[in-house]
């Protein structure tokens, strides 16, 4: 291997580097201590038990959704709307919570799993539909429709859902203990949804790698008229894609309501599915990449929350710097892709 | 200006596409570069006009060594290319595209360019609108624009690779009418890359011969085609026989088929053809042949009439009901449409078995060793694992036959041979042949008349969705075909 595609395959490394010396620079330019600000994060992200459960409790659903993201993006469908199947999906789980509540927890908690993967695959399909039958681009229902379950939500926390001493606008009553997947030790993270989520990773994986259905999801991806021409039904392979992604953004709602939080807030979401199409970009459409990614980006974020606390510097650089990276990434990736692009042309 | 190459190398991974080659091109003068495909002249012509460097190797201008950094470093030292595809910007008009290799400036000089495009256009004869988009024009005028932004940005060499396909016959004349004029009164050194030998003894001085990446040889011009030809191949190479076969049995009929596009519309088409047939359709590209194959298939609705396949009604099959049929579809462009860039030949095989045969699970293995079969059988140059884009034109198109399921009832081939060389061809021409012995119907469309001739039991020919009738291959010639074509019966 020579230097230059062992670079190559290490790319992502180039733009995390040119990012944090960005935010470095930054923070010099503000008269803050860069290497406070990076020990900082990394003692919010890491420096307990409880930290770490945190940080893992995050990197969950996003990992759900991530994976979900892979499979509409092999196909070309830029899934903008994954946020609102996510918030779906935690709608479905606490309606099932709140319907289903003298349930013994093994029957509560497959319902509440089933509702939310059934929710986040409805929003999703809805976006599906619009695209094959009334060609609709998915960016455009998928903005619509996140902003439509971000009511839908307000409405059931301040209507229907409302806890019975009355409504505050932020959140339903804590669901039933049963309904709620078992914590390990005291902390937001349910070793039941990493169990969860390595079953859905094996699954994806293999769909893309090792079936048909895959294969013709990337063919579609890459060239629609080819993969029309060679037999691929696109409008098939559109929404199964979509469902199965919205079945995984559900996953991950359920997670926040049942295990992140204990009832329905007012932003279930935290930003985790758009959080989740940075992921996938970072991770260069590669699944393999997608759980550390996500992992990245969850300590990145966590660790920051407490940055205020520590340095007098606003927690949202972590948010800052996430996006910064992203923002390098794809900025390497596309004087990649123009490389690449150059050099089969040439090879013709 | 005195244009040497030196010892140019040029490898594709383990491919040399150019193993050490020298030649020499003198101002004035008109060069023919000839080679089967892939043979390395378009590697070659791309490192000369700064598309793509040299792996070792010197170009000297007039004795002075020169590296090219790119197009329009090669342009500023004065040698242009007009490729295949122009590349120009459709979305923009001619002046447009005039401008934009030309004028750096934030100011554009529209009415001065106007002036000096009218006034180059004029020179050689072409005749294009200023305020025309570049969508409505024809490939020839695309071209035309191309050579004329190349002389106003100082080309001294032009090189043209295969400007001759999709041209019509008034344009090829009046392109070679401009390069006489360009080498004989302006000194300039043009060369031709072609695989077409009528043209290049038509046109050209001297020729040169590259076969494998390497010379092969040059002859001054014109001479006897053998002696050319011999250079090329090595060795003249064989026509494939075209066996005769009994056709009985009717396996496609259009009955009063209507088609209506808002540009074009066939109406009551009538056509029977038969099991192990080749039927040919000729005319001008856009005159209803590609329509009608794509009624065929179930790529365009049919508006009235009846289609039976075998007996069987398919009037109302869309496209992925005929492929189920038992009809294969095989359009004009490659990686645009048919094949997919990044996907290998075994995952392409995978995708073009029928639905019935397809599985949930990828066996990797077995579909690994049926493409390894059909590559050896194609002669596809390239492993299983090799992706589809990494193939050169004629393995790709090599590809898309070896994509060709066994129980194949009805071929439609839009351009089946498009950019490729006499052997190659030739070798489509017999797996063609082979399918045809098995019972299967091949519909093609060709732009070469001569192709349509020899290899066609019958042909229509198309002009403005007008069907000519149909006339027997052995009883026509091109002239007759050239009569039909222009709308005369």
């Amino acid at each position: 291997m020579t230097l230059k595609s062992f670079l190559q395959r290490l790319w992502p490394i180039m733009p995390t580097i040119a990012s944090l010396a960005f935010i470095a620079a930054l923070l010099l330019a503000f008269g803050a201590d860069p290497r406070t600000a990076l020990e900082a994060v990394w003692q919010g992200a890491f420096g307990s038990q409880d930290r770490i459960l945190s940080t893992v409790a995050f990197w969950v659903p996003l990992t759900f959704c991530a994976i979900g993201l892979m499979l509409t993006f092999t196909a070309g469908l830029w899934n903008i709307g994954i946020e609102g199947q996510m918030i779906l999906g935690a709608l479905g789980a606490s309606w099932a919570a709140l319907t289903f509540k003298d349930q013994p927890a093994w029957v509560l908690i497959p319902l509440e799993i089933l509702a939310a993967m059934m929710a986040g695959a409805l929003w999703a399909a809805i976006s599906a539909i619009l695209k094959t039958h009334g060609k609709v681009h998915e960016i455009f229902s998928g903005l619509a429709l996140t902003n439509l379950a971000i009511i839908l939500t307000n409405y059931l926390i301040s209507g229907p859902w409302q806890p019975p001493e009355g409504g505050s606008f932020r959140g339903t009553a804590p669901f039933a203990t049963a309904a709620l997947l078992p914590r390990y030790a005291e902390s937001r993270f349910s070793p039941l949804s990493l169990v969860l989520l390595t079953l859905a990773f094996i699954a994806a994986a293999i769909l893309l790698g090792n079936t048909t259905w895959g294969l013709k999801l990337k063919a579609l991806g890459r060239n629609p008229r080819s993969a029309f021409l060679l037999g691929v039904s696109s409008n098939r392979e559109t929404l199964t894609a979509m469902l199965l992604c919205g079945a995984m953004a559900g996953l991950g709602g359920a997670v926040r309501v049942l295990s992140w939080f204990d009832s329905l807030r007012q932003s279930i979401s935290g930003g985790i599915g758009f959080l989740a199409l940075l992921v996938v970009m970072l991770a260069a459409y590669r699944i393999l990449w997608v759980p550390f990614v996500a992992f990245f980006f969850s300590a990145v974020l966590q660790g920051s929350i407490t940055l205020q606390l520590r340095t007098q510097l606003h927690s949202s650089l972590g948010g800052i710097l996430t996006g910064v990276l992203v923002l390098f990434t794809l900025l390497f990736g596309d004087l990649n892709n123009l490389k690449r692009l150059r050099k089969s042309a040439r090879n013709e | 200006m005195h244009v040497e190459l030196q010892n140019i190398r040029k490898h594709f991974g383990s491919v040399k596409a150019n193993d050490g080659i020298s030649l020499t091109f003198e101002p004035g003068r008109i060069y023919g570069l000839l080679g089967e495909n892939g043979a390395g002249k378009s590697t070659l012509m791309k490192i000369l006009a700064g598309f793509q460097p040299a792996d070792s190797g010197h170009i000297l201008l007039d004795g002075q060594p020169a590296h090219f950094a790119n197009p329009a470093a090669a342009l500023r030292a004065g040698i242009g290319m007009v490729y295949q595809d122009p590349l120009d910007f459709p979305p923009f008009t001619v002046l447009e595209n005039f401008l934009l290799g030309k004028d750096r400036r934030l100011a554009l000089d529209f009415r001065a360019a106007s002036a000096e495009l009218k006034h180059l256009m004029g020179r050689y004869g072409f005749e294009i609108d200023p305020q025309a988009n570049i969508q409505s024009l024809s490939l020839g005028e695309r071209q035309q624009l191309e050579l004329v932004r190349l002389l106003a940005g100082g080309g001294r060499l032009l090189i043209l690779d295969e400007p001759t396909t999709g041209i019509s016959a008034e344009q090829k004349d009046a392109l070679f009418a401009s390069m006489r004029h360009m080498a004989r009164q302006e000194d300039r050194t043009l060369i031709l890359v072609s695989h077409k030998l009528d043209e290049v003894q038509e046109l050209c001085d001297h020729a040169y011969v590259l076969r494998a990446g390497g010379f092969a040889g040059e002859h001054p011009l014109p001479c006897d085609n053998n002696l050319l030809v011999e250079k090329m191949f090595g060795q003249v190479p064989r026509r494939s026989p075209r066996p005769a076969l009994p056709l009985e049995t009717n396996l496609l009929e259009l009955q009063q088929v209507t088609v209506r596009t808002p540009r074009l519309t066939l109406q009551n088409i009538n056509l029977t053809i038969r099991a192990g047939e080749v039927f040919g359709l000729a005319g001008l590209e856009g005159n209803g042949q590609e329509l009608l194959m794509q009624a065929i298939a179930g790529l365009a609705p049919i508006a009235s009439g009846r289609l039976l396949l075998a007996g069987r009604d398919i009037t109302r099959h869309a496209y992925h009901q005929t492929l189920a049929d038992g009809v294969a579809y095989i359009a004009a462009g490659r990686l645009e449409e048919g094949l997919v860039a990044g996907l290998s030949l075994t995952e392409h095989i995978i995708l073009s078995a029928p639905r019935v045969k397809q599985t949930f699970f990828i066996r990797w293995e077995g579909a690994r060793r049926v493409t390894a079969e059909r590559i050896q059988a194609y002669e596809v140059v390239g492993t299983p694992q090799s992706n589809a884009d990494q193939l050169s034109g004629g393995n790709q198109q090599r590809l898309l036959f070896a994509m060709l399921n066994p129980d194949l009832k009805l071929a439609l081939l839009n351009q089946p041979t498009r950019g490729l060389d006499v052997r190659s061809a030739d070798y489509i021409w017999e797996t063609l042949y082979r399918r045809r012995a098995e019972g299967a119907a091949i519909l093609f469309i060709s732009p070469d008349l001569d192709e349509v001739i020899e290899r066609s039991d019958r042909i229509a020919v198309f002009s403005g969705g007008q069907m000519s009738r149909i006339v027997k291959a052995s009883q026509t010639s091109a002239e007759e075909l050239g009569h039909l074509i222009g709308g005369r019966q």
